[in-house]
C-alpha cells in the first residue's frame, strides 16, 4: 500500500486501497463465472485475443506519436488524433480511383504500398503544419496555452476535412487478397488481422532501432533530457522536434491505413476515439517512454477486446462488449491512481516535469 | 592572437540588467580565469558567448568573426564549446553515447574516432564504463565526462563552468591536473570558477567580475598577490 510523504497511511490511501481489492475481486470472480459456464470456445477466446492484439497495435502506432512529442516538448499533441485521420482519409480517394481503373485489383501488393505511402505522407505533411503554426511560436508560453492551441487545432482540422471531403462515412474498397483467414501454429487469423499485425510490428522495430541507434535517435534522447545541454553539444533543437512530429506522423498515418483493413470505413471523425484510446495507451505504458507505448497500446487493445466477456459475461451483465470503452477508462483511472507513472515509465513526481 | 575576444557585452534578463559592458579576451592557448562572488555575472558571460543568452548590446567575436547573431547549437559548430556548471551529463545515455553527443556536429567518422581516443587517453576511467548510463556515474566520473564530451567536439576555445563544483578536494586536484593537461595539449581555455585560489594558479591571466562589471584583470600570479583579490576572494585576512 502506497503511503504519503510523511508515511503515515491517509483515509484516502485506505479507501482508494479498499475500492482496488473490491474491484480485483469483481474481476477475479467475473472471470471464473465466465470460465466455468463454459459459454465460450477456446476459439471464441482466441478470436479476441487476435483482435485485440491486431486493435492493439494500432493503439501503439498512435501512442508512439503521442509519447515522442511528449518526449521533447512534454506537452500532450491532442491533434494527434487528426493527425491519424487525415492520412486515409486523403489515401481513400486515391485508393477508389486505382479500384476504378482496375489498377488495385491488378496489382493488390503495390496499390496498398501506394496508398500506406499517400497515407503517411499526408499524416506527416499535416503533423508538420501543426507544429509549425500552433506550437512553435508558442515554445516559452505558459504550458497550459500550447494545450489549448492543440484542442483548437484538433477541431479546426477536424471540421477542414469534414468540410474537404463531407461528412458522411466512405467505404475502402475491398480486396481479393485480404479476404478470408489463415492459420498459424494451428489458430485462425484473418488476413487482414494478421497484415495488421506483422506491420504494425515491423514499423514498431524499425522506430525502436532509429531512435536507439541512429544519431538523429540518440539526440531526440538527448533533447528529451536536458534541451540546453543538447543545444551545446551543437544539437539543433529545433531540427530534432521537426523530426520527431515527422515520425509520429508517419506512424499515425500508417495506423490509419491498418484501421481502415480492419474497419473498411473512414469518416472525418474517426480520429477522436482511437486518439484517446492511442493517448490512454501511451499514458498506460508510461508517457515518454517508446517501449512503454507499444507495451501500453497492445495490453489495452487485448485488454478491451478480451476483457468484457471475460469479466462481465459470468456476472449476467448483458451485451458486455458495449461496454468496452467504460472499460478501458476505468483501467486508465485505476493506473492513475496507483502507478501515475504508467507500466514502464520512471516516477515523474521526482523529476521536474 | 586573440581567438576569442568580448566587446561591451551587456546582457538582461527580462528588465534585469546582469552583464554591464564585460570585455575580454582569450589569447591562443592560454587559460584565462574569470573569478568572482556569487551572482557577479560568470556563468552569464560564458551563456551569453555560447548563444544560450543574446546579447542586448555589444560583440562577441571569434578569429574577428562576429558571433553575436548565431544560434547556441551553431557556435559550438564554429569551435566555442561550454562545459556548462552542475555537469548535465545525459544520465539516461551510455557513456559512449554522451561521447557520441559532444561530436554531434563533426562529419568524419575517423576523426571523430581519433578524438575518442584522446578522451580515452585523458580519461581511462570512461572507457572502462563505456557502456554505462551516465547517471549511474559518481560526481567525478560525470564531471570527467562532461568535460571529454566538450573535447569531443574539438573546441577551439573550451568554456569550462565550475568544473570543480561540489567534487570533493581530492577530486578538485584532479579536475585542475586535467585542466593543466589540456593547458599542455594546447587548448585554449576559459574557466569560471569559485575556487578562486586553484582558478589563479592554474590560469595565465584574470579577470575579476563584479555584479556584471570587469573591475579588475591582470596576470593570474599578480592577482594572487592583490590585497583587494586576496580579501574578496581568497580568505586572506
Amino acid at each position: 500500500m502506497r503511503k504519503n510523504s510523511l508515511g503515515r497511511l491517509t483515509i484516502t490511501d485506505v479507501v482508494m486501497f479498499a475500492v482496488g481489492l473490491g474491484l480485483a475481486g469483481v474481476i477475479v470472480a467475473g472471470s471464473a463465472a465466465t470460465l466455468s459456464s463454459g459459454k465460450y470456445t477456446l476459439a471464441q477466446w482466441q478470436d479476441l485475443f487476435i483482435f485485440g492484439l491486431a486493435q492493439g497495435s494500432i493503439y501503439a502506432l498512435i501512442a508512439l506519436g503521442y509519447t515522442l512529442v511528449y518526449g521533447v516538448l512534454r506537452m500532450i499533441n491532442f491533434a494527434h488524433s487528426e493527425v491519424f485521420m487525415s492520412g486515409p482519409y486523403t489515401a481513400y480517394f486515391f485508393a477508389r480511383y486505382m479500384f476504378n481503373i482496375g489498377f488495385l485489383q491488378a496489382y493488390p501488393v503495390a496499390g496498398l504500398l501506394i496508398v500506406s505511402a499517400i497515407s503517411m505522407l499526408t499524416s506527416m505533411a499535416i503533423a508538420l503544419t501543426v507544429e509549425r503554426i500552433a506550437y512553435r511560436p508558442l515554445r516559452k508560453a505558459p504550458r497550459l496555452v500550447p494545450l489549448i492551441t492543440a484542442i483548437g487545432a484538433s477541431f479546426f482540422l477536424q471540421y477542414t476535412f469534414r468540410g474537404l471531403y463531407g461528412s458522411g462515412i466512405d467505404r475502402y474498397p475491398e480486396l481479393a487478397i485480404l479476404k478470408g483467414s489463415i492459420s498459424v501454429l494451428g489458430v485462425r487469423v484473418l488476413v487482414t488481422q494478421a497484415l495488421v499485425i506483422v506491420a504494425a510490428a515491423v514499423f514498431m522495430g524499425l522506430l525502436y532501432a532509429f531512435v536507439m541507434l541512429s544519431k538523429t535517435g540518440k539526440a531526440m534522447r538527448a533533447v528529451s533530457e536536458d534541451k540546453e545541454t543538447a543545444q551545446l553539444m551543437g544539437i539543433d533543437v529545433d531540427r530534432i522536434i521537426t523530426t520527431t512530429f515527422a515520425l509520429g506522423g508517419a506512424l499515425a498515418g500508417a495506423a490509419g491505413v491498418l484501421y481502415a483493413l480492419i474497419f473498411g470505413q473512414v469518416q472525418f471523425y474517426m480520429g477522436f476515439v482511437p486518439g484517446i484510446k492511442a493517448f490512454t495507451a501511451a499514458v498506460l505504458g508510461g508517457i515518454g517512454n517508446v517501449p512503454g507505448a507499444m507495451v501500453g497500446g497492445l495490453f489495452l487493445g487485448v485488454f478491451e477486446s478480451v476483457g468484457p466477456s471475460l469479466f462481465l459475461d459470468g456476472l449476467g451483465i448483458p451485451a458486455p462488449n458495449q461496454l468496452k470503452d467504460a472499460i478501458a477508462f476505468t483501467m486508465l483511472v485505476f493506473v492513475l491512481i496507483f502507478r501515475p507513472s504508467g507500466i514502464l515509465g520512471e516516477r515523474l513526481a521526482t523529476k521536474k516535469a | 592572437m586573440s581567438i576569442l575576444v568580448l566587446e561591451n557585452i551587456h546582457t538582461y534578463y527580462g528588465e534585469i540588467h546582469a552583464l554591464r559592458g564585460v570585455s575580454l579576451s582569450v589569447e591562443e592557448g592560454e587559460i584565462v580565469t574569470l573569478i568572482g562572488g556569487n551572482g557577479a555575472g560568470k556563468s552569464t558571460t560564458l551563456n551569453t558567448i555560447s548563444g544560450l543568452l543574446q546579447p542586448r548590446r555589444g560583440s562577441i567575436r571569434l578569429y574577428n568573426e562576429d558571433l553575436s547573431n548565431f544560434k547556441a547549437h551553431e557556435i559550438v559548430a564554429k569551435g566555442v564549446v561550454q562545459v556548462p556548471e552542475g555537469r548535465r551529463v545525459f544520465g539516461r545515455l551510455t557513456v559512449a553515447e554522451n561521447l557520441e553527443m559532444g561530436a554531434f556536429t563533426r562529419p568524419l567518422r575517423s576523426e571523430i574516432a581519433q578524438s575518442l581516443e584522446q578522451v580515452f587517453t585523458l580519461f581511462p576511467r570512461l572507457k572502462e564504463r563505456e557502456g554505462q548510463l551516465a547517471g549511474t556515474l559518481s560526481g567525478g566520473e560525470q564531471q570527467m565526462l562532461a568535460m571529454g564530451r566538450a573535447l569531443m567536439a574539438k573546441p577551439k576555445v573550451l568554456l569550462l563552468d565550475e568544473p570543480s563544483m561540489g567534487l570533493a578536494p581530492v577530486l578538485v586536484d584532479s579536475i585542475f591536473d586535467t585542466i593543466r593537461k589540456l593547458h599542455a595539449l594546447g587548448t585554449t581555455i576559459l574557466l569560471v570558477e569559485q575556487n578562486a585560489r586553484m582558478a589563479l594558479q592554474v590560469a595565465d591571466r584574470g579577470y575579476v567580475l563584479q555584479t556584471g562589471e570587469i573591475i579588475l584583470t591582470d596576470k593570474a600570479a599578480a592577482l594572487r598577490e592583490n590585497e583587494s583579490v586576496q580579501k574578496a576572494y581568497l580568505g586572506v585576512l
